[in-house]
């Protein structure tokens, strides 16, 4: 067992946890999109960041690939960290502004702005539907083709692979392409509608 | 060639090397680097050979073709042995000249010399030509004396000595130590001491054996040249330094990774490697020591992102290169999952040195936490343009105005910008800062890898920002949110400051911005990206503000934001500018004031330097 803090708690977790998994385990909430139980950590998202602090030093570090260690203490909600996760959120808005995952968790972490400029690419690049295709459906049909701003999610030469059978589990997993969201809002814009009912559960003290 | 089996059989191969070249009473060596090889060094390096062979002398007049000599403005350059005559700007009209005059008689010939800028005297030695005479060529002076094809140039220069020394009379954890003591710190950017990682990597345990060292040669910070000059101008210096850490780490197998784009530099490399096996300096029991390594070239598509060490080796093992979390260090588990080490071709060339002379001696050069010389692409708008070699802790000023002859044109020096995408620029009140890992990076820099870009007043620097911006949004490997979409959207913001859509707000955001990418990108790459939008923002601010609130370029860079006019008082209708304008936007008649036709024009600039009289008034 390791002994670690996490947000001021003294706690144990096994020695092969990551500290997503033990944050999780004491209840913590830390939010992900490109972490998924049961498929290999890419650590691509970055929403998942926490800080750690070592040896007096302190630093962010994405939870969902980060072993455990004895004696660090972990912050998931430090004025760090939350200003971090919103820009995180604002920039997957406004490159998928309809998704209602990225809504949700733009109300539940307070993002009430987007201040950059929109354009909707239809995926954030999360990479679940590559690694759940190769790693669970054994299909190995998509991968990410090109680099920088134009990398994005295909099929070998853009063409349907024999490789696919169509089982759709790249579709299951994909956390944007799912019914848009039904808030009130103009495309582009922010949603928000259940911002103070979800903000009161994610942070009753109001900090 | 037999394969060389003992210390003593290598001394003997260097004597009887040597003995071979005492008939030469002259030496000629051309430059083949980069910078020559553009200005036909090759025609002219075939046309000597021809000459001295036909006037009979081959006997007694070397010719050789070597790597990069540095002075690449000057190029093609050739060194005359051993008189130590300095030519430039040589043409192939001169040749016979050369052969006759020079390499017979050793005479110099004047038109040929560099003549100084300020007293304009010919100098006839190349130490003493004030652009080499302040360097410290420690590792780039070899280059002039070896043909990178040839082993034997380098066994005449003492080559492999070190690794002897190293083999059989160093126990590998005193070769770490030394290379500590002597502090060499890695000249691939981070500055990180290379020592603690060999170290690291030497306690790591290779399950099955195999621990690898690897060779960083991707160089890719635009306007850099100098990693690829010192391998392909001397690829065994850096072969030697990857055979000590090897041995020193426990390593049995190297890579050195390049990219596709120096295919002179994979050549030589493997011309090199080729030679190097034939006499046994790579292989089984090397020179008898029982000590068995060999590298392989690993050649990559050129891609920024995969200089980084973990997008280096996924690389290598042929996956997409595209960095990983680290939480367990390449030291342990790198290439092939095996305990790897990674270090910058500049940081392995240094090793043999510090094998050589000790320690102490090493130590001498240097500041105190930054040791030994650093090699620099001085380009940009500068006199001499060239790789220049000096002490760490010399400053900014001393490289840029002594050894680099100042800014042209009676330009006026703005920023000196180094450490390529991940560094800043730096503004002309802190031009004495000491090269030097700390000092760097306390102003907002960073040494990088040795790129230094000098800008002048016509350089516009939230363009510059834009520009870094935009490289590496092509750059970034594209898999994290923050280096991604943060890039993405930088460019955005700086695309509206520079075409006049900018807004104060921006500013804010842009700082913001900056700080999360830093905080939470996955990589080197995404974590310093904004360093060149934050130290221009920092140390030019006014600019910014500028172009957001007067829409004002003052560099006239940003198009959008300039227009040009004659002024009809200065014009004398010589219709200079008329002739030049490409897409006919000026009209008027001769000896009469001419008009430029704002729709029409496409703000070139062309007329501005075309009028003779100053007419053309830039806004
Ligand atoms: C985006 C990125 C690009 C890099 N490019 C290079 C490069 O072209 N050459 C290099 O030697 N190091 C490069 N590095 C640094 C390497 O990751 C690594 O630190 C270095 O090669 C280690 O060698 P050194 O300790 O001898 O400097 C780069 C790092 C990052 C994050
Ligand atoms: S398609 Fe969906 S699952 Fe696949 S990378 Fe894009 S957002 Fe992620
Ligand atoms: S920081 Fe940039 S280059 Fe590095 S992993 Fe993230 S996207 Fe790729
Ligand atoms: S969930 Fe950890 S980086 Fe995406």
């Amino acid at each position: 067992m390791v002994k670690l803090i996490i947000d001021s708690q003294s706690v144990e977790a096994e020695e092969t946890w990551t500290v997503l998994e033990a944050a999780r385990y004491y209840g913590i909430d830390i939010p992900t999109l490109c972490y998924y139980e049961g498929l290999s950590p890419t650590s691509s998202c970055r929403l998942c960041v926490v800080e750690v602090i070592r040896g007096g030093r302190s630093r962010l570090t994405a939870s969902c690939s980060m072993p455990v260690q004895e004696g660090i203490e972990v912050r998931t909600n430090s004025e760090r960290v939350r200003k971090a996760r919103k820009v995180i959120i604002e920039l997957l808005l406004a490159s998928c502004p309809n998704s209602r995952t990225l809504q949700c968790l733009a109300s539940k972490y307070g993002v009430t702005k987007i201040r950059f400029k929109p354009e909707d690419r239809g995926c954030i690049l999360c990479g679940l539907c590559v690694r759940m295709c190769e790693e669970q459906m054994q299909a190995g049909a998509i991968g990410f083709v090109y680099r920088g701003v134009d990398r994005e999610v295909a099929m070998p030469f853009h063409t349907r692979h024999e490789a696919c059978r169509e089982c759709g589990a790249c579709q299951f997993i994909c956390p944007v392409c799912e019914m848009p969201c039904q808030g009130p809002m103009q495309p582009g814009q922010l949603c928000n509608a259940c911002l103070d009912a979800v903000q009161l559960e994610a942070f009753p003290s109001k900090d | 060639m037999a394969k060389i089996k003992s210390p003593a059989m290598l001394e003997e191969y260097r004597n009887e090397i040597l003995r071979k070249r005492e008939r030469y009473t002259r030496v000629i060596s051309l430059c083949g680097g980069p910078g020559c090889h553009a200005q036909h060094c090759n025609e002219i390096y075939e046309a000597v050979k021809k000459a001295v062979e036909k006037n009979g002398s081959s006997e007694s007049v070397m010719v050789r073709k070597t790597g990069c000599h540095g002075f690449c403005e000057m190029g093609p350059i050739a060194v005359i042995q051993p008189e130590g005559i300095f030519y430039c700007k040589i043409s192939l009209e001169d040749v016979p000249e050369i052969v006759e005059r020079t390499l017979e008689k050793g005479e110099a010939i004047e038109r040929l010399l560099y003549s100084d800028p300020e007293s304009e005297k010919a100098i006839i030695k190349e130490s003493k030509v004030p652009f080499y005479a302040k360097q410290k060529r420690l590792l780039m002076s070899m280059n002039e004396h070896i043909d990178p094809g040839n082993i034997e140039d380098y066994l005449a220069q003492g080559g492999y000595r070190a690794l002897v020394k190293a083999l059989f009379e160093m126990e590998p954890l005193e070769i770490i130590d030394e290379v500590d003591k002597a502090g060499l710190r890695g000249r691939g950017g981070a500055g990180f001491p290379a020592a603690s990682k060999w170290r690291a990597c030497r306690k790591a345990i290779a399950r099955d054996g195999i621990k690898y060292v690897l060779c960083n040669a991707d160089e890719g910070d635009p306007g850099a040249y100098m990693d690829r000059s010192l391998l392909e101008g001397n690829p065994h210096l850096v072969l030697e330094g990857m055979l000590i850490g090897a041995y020193g780490i426990g390593a049995t197998e190297g890579y050195i990774y390049v990219r596709h784009e120096y295919p002179l530099t994979v050549e030589n490399l493997l011309i090199a490697l080729d030679q190097a096996r034939e006499v046994g300096l790579l292989g089984k029991n090397i020179l008898g020591s029982g000590f068995d390594f060999d590298i392989k070239v690993s050649i990559g598509g050129g891609a920024f992102v995969c200089g980084e060490s973990t997008a280096l080796m996924a690389s290598i093992e042929g996956r997409i290169g595209e960095p990983r979390v680290k939480h367990i260090h390449t030291a342990e588990r790198g290439l092939f999952n095996r305990p790897t080490n990674l270090n910058n071709v500049e940081t392995w060339a240094n090793v043999p040195l510090i094998i050589n002379q000790g320690a102490v001696k090493y130590r001498k050069i240097g500041t105190k936490t930054s040791t030994g010389t650093k090699i620099f692409s001085l380009v940009g708008s500068i006199n001499n343009t060239g790789l220049v070699e000096v002490p760490m802790g010399m400053t900014l000023r001393e490289i840029i105005f002594d050894i680099g002859g100042g800014v042209p044109k009676g330009r006026k020096f703005k920023a000196v910008q180094t450490g390529g995408p991940s560094g800043g620029c730096i503004p002309e009140s802190l031009l004495d800062t000491p090269v030097d890992f700390d000092a760097l990076y306390d102003v907002g820099s960073m040494m990088g890898s040795g790129g230094m870009i000098v800008m002048d007043e016509t350089t516009c620097m939230v363009d510059i920002a834009r520009y870094f911006v935009d490289f590496l949004c092509d750059e970034s490997c594209g898999k994290c949110v923050p280096c991604r979409e943060g890039l993405k959207q930088m460019l955005f913001i700086l695309e509206d400051i520079t075409q006049g859509r900018g807004s104060l707000d921006q500013l804010e955001l842009l700082k913001e911005l900056a700080e999360v990418m830093r905080d939470t990108s996955l990589c080197g790459l995404g974590q310093t990206a904004a360093n060149p939008v934050l130290s221009t923002l920092h140390y030019f601010e006014e600019e910014y503000i500028e172009h957001i609130k007067k829409k004002k370029c003052r560099a006239g860079v940003c198009k959008p934001l300039i227009s040009f006019s004659i002024n009809a008082k200065k014009c004398t209708g010589c219709m200079a500018c008329r002739k030049a304008c490409p897409v006919g936007a000026i009209k008027g008649k001769k000896k009469e004031a001419h008009v430029i036709q704002p729709e029409k024009c496409e703000k070139c600039g062309i007329c501005f330097e075309a009028c003779k009289y100053g007419a053309v008034v830039r806004k």
